[in-house]
């Protein structure tokens, strides 16, 4: 049985995105025998190709993959060029966690709250610098450009980067790398980016490709940050699933199609830059320049990197501000007066959907973790690494999810399955597996093989060195992972909306949902509560290593 | 305690892409020690994880290993009776003391508590069963390997370089600690290291590898 897991694992991911996928296909063409397309025809393309301003939104979905992966690419390949185990960096560093556990709407929401007209931020400068009296009437949020999607998304991902680069480093020997180039009369981030720099891009290519096409193809951001008339490609297709009139479902499935393409050519558009900048960035080195442009790359990592951070918390206050304000005039920079008013009038409706999100994300996570579990123990026990066909892993993170999500409510009602709970968790659980998978085998093939040799020429046997050595070892990165695993369950917005048919509600499908009535205070309290449950899960997992292991001092580095 | 086991290394060959890293033929007798000398490369880690059942699968093995009569080659390590000290004590971090010795100890009871502190106290770590192993020093540490490696009975012992983190001082006290236990105890000792002073005091066959 363990030894098929690794292909159970694939099973379990890409049996339903490849049958979704291709069930996208036939209707896209005008065959859907259920809605009465019997022939194939390009109808749904011509439709699609006359919906007005769909090129205008193409290029807004492709437009904002590229500039927010380049971006958060920038600042933290900047940021990283002038880390050094100061005080500050070592702050930054631990505030990522947290901020990468942050959803993306709640993180979406409170950034809106921060930027709009009658935000927090003008309100801070007005009126004594703005001379604002009253909102001005700009379009900052919701800009045609989709610039507002591109900087909430890019505070969102550079966490992201940043972890996955921190976490890849240690393979480089990139201080001694430094020191050399150093001695050689390089500046020091000069150094940092001709030596180190194409070996850790290497090393965080798959991630950099995840958050291209996660940029290209979002849709709860994309409803509260991006713009309106025409939205974006992903937000029209999941309008056009959800449409009552059923016609539009060819339409939508030929959408969904031209969204796997677009995220496809930005993929291929990113390769191609990649060469691009690669040749530039040879001719660079080449030119052994030692101190030129270490001044820029220093204040672009910092000031990008304080840039990312503070907007980021200061979203959150945003949202927490809001949610408690009671009468506050444009531009008083806090409320006149506070209420817990709106919190006591929404919490009775946020039981349900609480309940419902840690019960899907509690299911999610577990299935995951036992899945990987069982994986990483059979490579272990096989003492050979597990099968490469498990890089089929990341394909989830890859494509569009509008570009098979829809697909698989198709399958699983012709499996008898109508929207229910388990086809909700599974379909999270394409989500949730490959980041436990990431986390988890790090740490495991890190561990010190020699605990096991110990271990059994002690008498343990497999079974016994998992439970007595490997449980309380990795305890830690254990229960890190499992909260990650909460934290992108809880957050996912169109799995839910789409697989549970609109009738499972979660906190985060209830709070997108809220962004078009426009009751900041309401969505405060929501915003809040969704950014809260990742983040208890996280401090749990934090706490409880450090409580059971507080008498042993060899537990408290790990 | 005097026990009469016997190993025996029946024409072993270890060999990496086709290459031959050693060959070795052997018996070592009840509480004999084999040391086997060699620069890193030469393949002697390599022989102690095949004999203890952990050669990873690049490497191909050929031969046997007889423990008392009984061909352990491909045993599970559990079941083997091949017991391990290796150059750090590796004392699980999240076990007291005596929780690590007891590790390798079937059963439980008041007996086994005994048995534990007793066992403690002949090295000199009377009363030291509760601590955690990360305020032990590094000898205290050492020792404490040593008292689990023999609680748990093996019936063979391998040394993968068991000194050579210990400072010069300390080095010469566990040496003869080590070697004197496990002669009274009666097991065949396989030692390997680069130190020709860990052989010496072994004071049993030496054998030399050399880089191929």
């Amino acid at each position: 049985m363990l030894r098929y897991i690794s292909w159970l694992i694939i099973a379990v991911l890409i049996l339903p995105i490849a049958g979704g996928m291709i069930l996208i296909i036939p209707p896209a063409f005008g065959y859907l025998p259920l809605l009465g397309g019997d022939a194939i025809s390009l109808e749904p393309w011509q439709r699609l190709w006359h919906t007005p301003g769909i090129s205008r939104s193409i290029g807004v979905s492709f437009g904002t993959g590229l500039a927010t992966t380049a971006l958060a690419l920038i600042v933290v390949f900047a940021f990283l060029a002038t880390f050094s185990p100061t005080r500050f960096d070592r702050w930054v560093n631990r505030l990522m966690s947290p901020l990468l556990s942050v959803p993306h709407a709640a993180a979406a929401f409170g950034f809106a709250f921060l930027i709009a007209p009658s935000g927090l931020l003008l309100r801070g400068f007005s009126p004594w610098l703005t001379g604002f009296e009253r909102p001005p009437d700009i379009m900052v949020v919701n800009d045609p450009f989709g610039l507002s999607l591109i900087a909430g998304l890019a505070i969102k991902e550079i966490p992201f980067l940043l972890l996955v680069s921190l976490a890849a480093l240690p393979q480089l020997n990139a201080q001694q790398k430094v020191m050399l180039a150093r001695s050689l009369g390089y500046h020091p981030r000069i150094a940092w980016l001709k030596v180190v720099a194409p070996g850790l891009y290497r090393l965080v290519r798959l991630p950099v490709y995840a958050v291209l096409a996660f940029a290209t193809s979002t849709v709860d951001v994309a409803m509260i940050l991006g713009p309106n008339l025409p939205s974006t490609l992903s937000v029209q297709v999941v309008q056009w699933f959800n449409d009552p009139d059923l016609s539009y479902r060819f339409l939508a499935a030929a959408g969904a199609l031209l969204q796997l393409l677009v995220t496809g050519m930005t993929l291929v558009t990113w390769w191609a830059l990649e060469l691009t900048v690669a040749r530039l960035f040879h001719a660079w080195i080449r030119r052994g320049g030692r101190r030129g442009g270490d001044r820029l790359i220093r204040v672009t990592g910092r000031s990008g990197m304080v840039m990312a951070i503070s907007l980021s918390g200061l979203g959150l206050l945003a949202l927490f501000v809001n949610s408690v304000a009671g009468f506050w005039r444009f531009p008083s920079s806090w409320p006149a007066n506070f209420t817990l008013s709106h919190w006591l009038a929404a919490l009775p409706t946020i039981e349900r959907p609480l309940v419902t999100t840690l019960v899907v994300a509690g299911l999610a996570a577990s299935i995951a973790m036992l899945l990987v579990l069982a994986a990483l123990e059979q490579e272990q026990r096989q003492n050979k690494p597990a099968t490469r066909a498990l890089c089929l892993l990341y394909l989830p993170l890859l494509i569009p999810q509008v570009g098979f999500l829809s697909g698989i409510t198709v399958l699983s009602e012709m499996a008898g399955y109508g929207p229910s709970l388990l086809v909700v968790v599974w379909g999270h659980l394409l989500f949730v597996l490959p980041y436990i998978y990431l986390t988890l085998s790090e740490s495991y093939r890190q561990l010190d093989p020699r605990w096991a040799w110990i271990a059994r020429s002690l008498g343990s046997s497999q079974a016994g060195i998992f439970w007595r050595i490997r449980v309380p070892l990795l305890l830690r990165p254990m229960l890190m992972a499992f909260a990650l695993g909460v934290a992108i369950s809880a957050s996912q917005y169109l799995p839910t909306q789409l697989l549970g048919g609109g009738r499972i509600v979660t906190i985060t499908t209830e709070a997108v949902a809220l962004s078009s009535g426009g009751d900041r205070r309401l969505i405060g309290v929501w915003g809040l509560v969704q950014a809260m449950v990742p983040l208890l899960g996280f401090l749990f997992a934090m706490l409880i290593p450090k409580l059971l292991w507080r008498r042993r001092k060899g537990m408290q580095r790990a | 305690m005097n026990l009469k086991h016997h190993l025996e290394l029946r024409n072993i060959k270890l060999s990496i892409l086709g290459q031959t890293l050693l060959s070795l033929n052997q018996t070592i007798g009840p509480g004999e020690p084999l040391t086997v000398m060699g620069p890193s490369g030469s393949g002697k880690s390599s022989l102690l994880a095949f004999i203890a059942g952990f050669l990873p699968a690049e490497f191909q093995a050929a031969g046997q290993v007889i423990l008392d009569g009984h061909d352990i080659t491909g045993v599970p390590a559990e079941r083997s009776g091949v017991g391990l000290l290796f150059q750090d004590p590796l004392l699980f971090p999240h076990l007291s003391v005596a929780g690590n010795v007891r590790f390798g100890i079937r059963g439980g009871g008041r007996e086994v508590d005994r048995e534990v502190n007793d066992a403690l106290a002949e090295v000199g770590l009377e009363g030291f069963g509760l601590r955690d192993p990360e305020t032990l020093s590094g000898g205290q540490r050492a020792r404490v390997a040593l008292v689990r490696l023999l609680l748990s009975r093996p019936r063979a012992v391998l040394l993968d370089e068991p000194f050579s983190k210990l400072d010069a001082i300390l080095r010469a006290e566990m040496r003869s600690l080590v070697f004197d236990h496990l002669r009274d105890y009666g097991v065949p000792t396989i030692l390997v290291t680069h130190d020709a002073a860990d052989a010496k005091a072994a004071d049993g066959i030496l054998i030399k590898l050399r880089v191929r």
